[in-house]
């Protein structure tokens, strides 16, 4: 069996008492919320905290507030997310996301802010230490060169989140708390493009809540890329999200990626190029062009690497074609194995 | 060989919880998962482990209703939680419907993966008692089987709801 | 099905014997298993794919807290292997390795925290050597050689046949095909990782338990590498949690348990990490493959030319075996009047491939069925009606000298047609629709023993006593596929009593008769032999006692339903336990033992027992797939398959059977892939397994996993225990050829080779757009220099079954002398 190493363990009863023990551990400490991204971590020694800071028994974090938008507690686990009735009526993609998260059980235990969280991934990171040491470690752990393309001269692990994108196309907020005060910033913001450094998180802050805005007019949704129907992370995500006017016009548009990429990202120019216009067939085909240029899929994850580029417009597609108003169920059954 | 080998680190934790309805207090190496702790420590090796990781559903449990990954589960988080493992299924000697309909309906051929689908069907049973088959693969969605193929599993939990129900409706 | 009307047992839906056990949390698998003052091993491997060890240091591990002993290569002088022809491995490596993954150390801890501590204290020098990473490099590369036994080079094994002349046959055809497949490799993934806990009893006795299916195998490789005689050894196979041919091989950390129980008189156990298991790997061989294939006009096969080209990994394992059965079983399903075939394995310095579900003929079955589609497109014949035309026949011998017995093929073909709507659908569905149908047969179990002997392949012992109670006894193993409930259904039925009242002791080389094991689909014929001769032993005393007492003939008793009885008098009629107590009365103390011997090969020429065996199963598949034209992605909504199982014992658990192997051989076709990462050469020597995780190994789900129409076709094979043949394995191998089939009469694509995923889907249909062949696979054969095949005449032309000696040399003089006139 594969043992978790010695760690110290604490588990405060309140987000101010959890922020002053992570700022007394410093980098030694680690939090965790529902340890299903951690914990093998620990167990294939990627990462070695000597202190876990247990979120479990925090005080206030599975808080749902609903005002003008919605406010996620980041302690409800991705079930709790699912079972929400004001995400799955007014925001579907990210109701949508969540439920396509891993498995059944693994969203049971991890949380909304474990998934934001989430550690970039990459074929020859994600392994057991005797397999790293076997290629000589990767630049992300206790190595210096990046094997998914030896010339890179940053991390190339893939952000591989599936709440991300959808919460990002939504519009959300993020709250991050610490000893030294709090703040808030655009979810978008919290990721840079780097498989090491791939948090602007500063790693005394605790991510508290996700701040929705209102979800009037706007209609969204996720699409997931992924071998099998369940347990396997986004190969790619598409998150989109639109608001139109009566006659279909669009007024505002967010289209994201996600897992294509060390950050899930808005779509800029796709997004851009949607506003003004409706959902027509001819529309939506350039918006995936416009989308797929953006695509940098790299391989290490599954599928073939240009396969997984070549799909992203048609992913683009179902997306747009969903919001537009088709029916998608049949091909939705297709690819995710389940009605969504 | 080693005779006079030094004394391992011997630092252990301690919790109480309930399993299986009986409330117990446990002294674990710190380290341990839920799962270390419920086979090792507490003799209940009906729940299995296939990867350690996550990745395969053997070792689900209930945790305070709810299916969970036990190898995933730090047991330092379980004090005071109750847990329900395959040892605790049945009632009696009468089997569970769940048990009785894996057995008569081909629900398990190796029976490795058997306690964790059961545990996770379990769950499903008690929150949704007349679950589509569709359901029933989307709940069974994270339990891995090398044998069946699923569908025998999934006609083994449709029974055992029929049953469940029409034992409700006698009672 | 009427038939089964006349047993009370046989035939009928059950609940297994070991069914309440499975859902209790009762069963012990070998990890669950404790012993008072035991200790836990770990192993150190190798991070070189290719290297020779300098030197190993464990004086620091030795000093770790908790560490009881270090054990290395030095401590194991004496190689072994499941073939005694390939006796290549070491329990731990003691100077070369030859993947990444290969065992070069154990530690022998208190705990497993503190062993895997002390595994990073030991320290290993290595010196590099060149990295053999396909079969091509090892081809090509014969100097860096990763054996120093074998055919030359890195070639493990050349073997090559004719059975007719195949070339004379291909120039009178109509038509010859001639096509190139490659089949990429797999792993069994038994959801239970390996465990084994060794105990020692004093005296150098000691007793393993162990998830393996071969427990026999496993003694005589234990007694020979521990140098002790084999019956101070216990093997003692637990329930497996999945086999599938991945626990076949007897294993390196069973030695290295074993040893440190006997060294340190504390019991020792191991269990190996899931990434451990896909190390130890003995799964599906890569195999590229050639067909060319000549056919007439109306669609009759004259000849076939088989090559094959097996990726053997790092060790022999059954490598010979695989690398025949990658050709001896292909001319079961349809009549081929010649046929030759050349066979050749090599080492690469990956995991050791060996027997999975199927063993070595998935990959040949693949390819002929496949091409026997691209066959039917060309001649404008209807693929289920070539194939019906052509099944072999019931009772026939094949070119290549094997027997057919009961052939229920025609039958099956017939039913999976009827059954899933073949003549409304294929070639009628809307365009990304399509099916697609193949056939398939698989050996009731091997006619000879991996080690030579005329003995029995199968024992069984049965005991009787006064209180009623039947126990039997039999060296088969239990992995998941019910062989306790064949066990105690056939002894059952025979004494008319019901499977509960029969116990199982199994699978225990202390105390059970010799069963060879759990593979090749042998356990209902051989063991089901062997027990029926048993309890038919058993009955005939029952009998003699009963109808003494009850003052009728013999030939009157019926057993039936727990009361024996004069047939037509219901006053003449006692219990089962009566009747016992008589018998042991007559008798004394009860018991009798059956045994079975597979019955001579016909064929008579050297390596003719491979391939042959007491029956054949034979199965038919149609796949039902949707296509996405843009993405490639596939899905399959439907599978209909039709089983010839001569008699299904147990229906329940046969079709669970059927199904497993369908949703297997979907895993195979769609996504599973054992595959290697090999790093920039210039930088690195590593090759790795790419994916050694449950999470990227992709095997299906609930969610991915389609419905499975199951239909058993019975037709009792006289060989066979109430005519019950094989039902583990046959019912993968058709699934494979016939998605590739359906993905053809879907979106006209050919994809010739495995897994086929959308990338390969969507490659070929942009080749149809561009106007070029729709087609991915591979491109070419690689030149291999085959051994001159051994000839053997047809059976149709007049053969013996014996070699034809000089025959190439003959046929060269006829080339000359008709060149001279």
């Amino acid at each position: 069996m594969m043992r978790l190493p010695w760690f110290q363990f604490h588990a405060p009863t309140s987000v101010a008492e959890a922020a002053r023990m992570l700022a007394g551990e410093g980098p030694r400490g680690m939090l965790i919320a529902g340890g299903t991204d951690l914990l093998p971590n620990m167990k294939r020694r990627q990462q070695t905290p000597a202190t876990l800071i247990s979120l479990a028994r925090v005080e206030g974090l599975k808080k749902i507030t609903n005002g003008s938008g919605l406010t996620l507690g980041a302690g409800l686990t991705l079930t709790e997310v699912v079972g929400t009735l004001a995400v799955r009526e007014k925001y579907r993609g990210l109701w949508q996301a969540a439920a396509q998260v891993a498995s059944p059980h693994l969203r049971n235990m991890g949380t909304l802010g474990g998934n934001l969280c989430l550690d970039t991934r990459c074929n020859y990171y994600n392994q057991n230490e005797d397999w790293r040491e076997a290629i000589g470690y990767c630049m992300k752990k206790e190595g210096t060169t990046c094997w998914v393309a030896t010339a890179s001269k940053r991390c190339l692990a893939v952000s591989s989140t599936d709440t991300a994108p959808a919460l990002i196309a939504l519009g959300a907020k993020v709250r991050l708390v610490s000893s030294a005060g709090e703040r808030e910033l655009a979810l978008a913001s919290l990721y840079n493009n780097d498989g090491i450094d791939y948090l602007t998180r500063k790693p005394d802050e605790i991510l508290t809540e996700v701040v929705l805005p209102g979800a009037g007019g706007w209609k969204s949704t996720y699409w997931k890329l992924r071998r099998r129907g369940s347990f396997d992370f986004p190969l790619l995500g598409v998150a989109a999200a639109v608001r139109a006017a009566t006659d279909g016009t669009i007024e505002e548009a967010r289209l994201v990626l996600g897992a294509v990429s060390s950050q899930p990202f808005l779509a800029g120019k796709a997004s851009a190029f949607l506003v003004g216009k409706k959902l027509s067939d001819e529309v939506i085909a350039e918006a995936g062009t416009l989308a797929a240029s953006r695509a940098k899929p790299m391989d290490n994850t599954d599928l073939d690497v240009y396969w997984r580029k070549e799909v992203v417009p048609s992913f683009v597609g179902y997306a747009l074609r969903e919001i537009r108003g088709d029916d998608m169920r049949a091909l939705r059954m297709r690819i995710a194995r389940q009605q969504l | 060989m080693n005779t006079m080998a030094k004394p391992i680190d011997r630092r252990k934790a301690h919790i109480r919880l309930r399993v299986n309805g009986e409330e117990v207090e446990v002294s674990f190496a710190p380290y341990k998962t839920l799962l270390e702790v419920l086979r090792e420590d507490l003799d209940l090796t009906g729940t299995k482990h296939g990867c350690e990781l996550g990745e395969c559903g053997a070792c689900a449990v209930l945790v305070d209703g709810q299916p969970l990954l036990s190898c995933l589960k730090l047991a330092l988080e379980c004090d005071g939680c109750s847990i329900e493992t395959i040892e605790g299924l049945a009632e009696g000697p009468e089997l569970h419907p769940l048990q009785a309909a894996f057995s008569d309906h081909g629900g398990s051929q190796c029976g490795y993966c058997t306690p964790g689908v059961l545990m996770t069907a379990k769950g499903l049973l008690d929150a949704e008692p007349n679950p589509s088959r569709e359901r029933i693969k989307e709940a069974l969605a994270g339990n891995l089987c090398r044998c069946t193929g699923y569908q025998q599993i999934v006609d083994s939990v449709e029974d055992a709801a029929r049953v469940i129900n029409e034992q409700r409706a006698k009672a | 099905m009427s038939s089964a009307k006349k047993f009370d047992v046989i035939g009928h839906a059950r609940r297994r014997v070991d069914g309440r056990a499975k859902v209790t949390g009762q069963l012990r698998y070998a990890d669950d298993l404790t012993l008072p003052r035991m200790l836990h091993a770990k192993l150190l491997r190798s991070p070189h794919p290719h290297a020779l060890i300098e030197a190993i240091d464990i004086a620091r591990a030795r000093s770790h807290p908790g560490v009881q002993l270090v054990l290395t290569g030095r401590d194991f002088p004496v190689p072994f292997g499941i073939m005694p022809v390939s006796q290549d491995e070491y329990p731990l490596a003691p100077e070369h390795v030859r993947y990444v993954g290969d065992p070069v150390a154990a530690v022998i801890a208190q705990d497993e925290q503190a062993a895997s501590e002390a595994l990073k204290l030991i320290e290993v020098t290595y010196r590099a050597l060149p990295t053999i990473a396909t079969p091509e490099e090892a081809l090509a590369h014969p100097e860096t050689r990763i054996h120093d036994y074998g055919e030359s080079g890195n070639i493990h094994r050349n073997q090559a046949f004719e059975f007719g002349d195949v070339e004379e046959a291909l120039a009178q055809s109509d038509h010859v095909f001639e096509d190139v497949f490659f089949f990429e490799g797999s792993t069994h993934m038994p959801m239970e990782q390996h465990a084994a806990l060794a105990a020692s009893e004093g005296d150098g006795r000691f007793t393993l338990w162990s998830s393996t299916q071969n427990p026999h195998y496993l003694q005589r490789q234990l007694a020979r590498v521990l140098q002790l005689p084999a019956a101070h050894i216990r093997v003692i196979a637990c329930d497996n949690g999945g086999g599938f041919g991945g626990k076949c091989d007897p294993a390196n950390h069973e030695m290295v348990v074993s040893k440190a129980a006997l060294m340190l008189g504390r019991p020792v156990k191991i269990c190996l990490t899931r990434e451990e298991v896909f190390y130890l790997h003995r799964g599906r061989h890569p195999v590229l493959m050639k067909f060319r294939t000549g056919v007439t006009r109306d669609g009759k096969l004259t000849g076939m030319h088989l090559q094959t080209l097996l990726d053997g990994g790092g060790y022999g394992s059954h490598g010979p075996a695989s690398t025949f059965y990658t050709g001896v079983l292909t001319p079961l399903t349809y009549e081929l009047p010649r046929f030759k075939f050349e066979a050749c394995r090599v080492f690469t310095n990956k995991p050791a491939c060996g027997p999975k579900r199927g063993h070595g003929t998935p990959q040949p079955r693949f390819g002929q069925e496949v091409q026997l589609d691209k066959i039917a497109e060309r001649l404008k014949l209807d693929p289920a009606d070539l194939r019906l035309n052509m099944v072999t026949k019931a009772n026939s011998l094949t070119a290549s000298w094997l027997k057919i017995g009961s052939n229920g093929l025609a039958e099956c073909i017939r039913q999976v047609v009827e059954g899933s709507g073949w003549r409304q659908k294929h070639g009628k569905l809307p365009e990304g629709r399509g099916v697609g149908i193949a056939c398939s047969s698989y050996m009731c179990g091997a006619g000879v023993s991996i080690y030579w002997n005329k003995m029995p392949h199968s024992g069984v012992a049965l005991t009787l006593d006064r209180s009623g109670q039947v126990t039997v006894f039999c060296g088969a193993t239990e992995v998941g596929q019910g062989s306790d409930d064949v066990l105690a259904a056939i002894v059952a039925e025979t004494l008319g009593i019901s499977t509960k009242e029969v116990r199982c002791v199994t699978g225990d080389t202390g105390i059970t008769p010799v069963d060879l094991g759990s593979y090749s689909s042998r356990v209902t014929i051989m063991m089901g032999n062997a027990a029926l001769q048993a309890a038919g032993r058993a009955r005939d005393m029952l009998v003699t006692a009963a109808a003494e007492q009850l003052e009728v003939l013999p030939a009157s008793i019926v057993l039936s339903r727990g009361r024996v009885f004069a047939a037509g008098d219901a006053a003449k009629s006692m219990s089962f336990a009566e009747a016992v107590v008589y018998a042991e009365t007559k008798f004394g103390t009860l018991g009798t033992v059956g045994s079975y011997t597979p019955p001579k090969p016909p064929g008579k020429f050297k390596a003719a027992g491979v391939g042959p065996s007491p029956a054949y199963s034979f199965s038919a598949c149609v796949v039902e797939v949707e296509v996405d034209e843009h993405t490639g992605w596939i899905n399959v909504p439907k599978v209909w398959i039709a089983h010839d199982i001569g008699r299904a014992l147990n229906p329940l658990l046969a079709r669970g059977q059927v199904i497993g192997g369908v949703y297997m051989g979907l895993g195979e076709a769609l996504m599973e892939e054992q595959v290697f990462r090999r790093l920039p050469p210039k930088l690195s020597d590593a090759l790795v397994h790419k994916i050694p995780s449950l999470l990227e190994y992709k095997s299906i789900t609930s969610l991915d996993m389609p419905e499975v129409e199951v239909i058993l076709v019975e037709d009792p094979d006289p060989n066979c225990p109430f005519g019950a043949k094989e039902v583990g394995q046959g019912p993968l191998l058709p699934v494979m050829p016939a998605v590739a089939n359906a993905i053809f009469d879907a979106v006209g694509v050919r994809i010739d080779e495995v897994p086929i995923t959308p990338e390969k889907v969507l490659r070929a249909l942009q080749l149809k757009r561009e106007g070029k062949n729709p087609r991915v696979g591979p491109e070419r054969f690689p030149d291999v220099h085959y051994a001159e095949p051994v000839f053997v005449l047809p059976p149709g032309e007049g053969g013996d079954g014996n070699e034809t000696k000089d025959h190439y040399k003959q046929a060269v003089n006829k080339v000359a002398e008709r060149a001279v006139s």
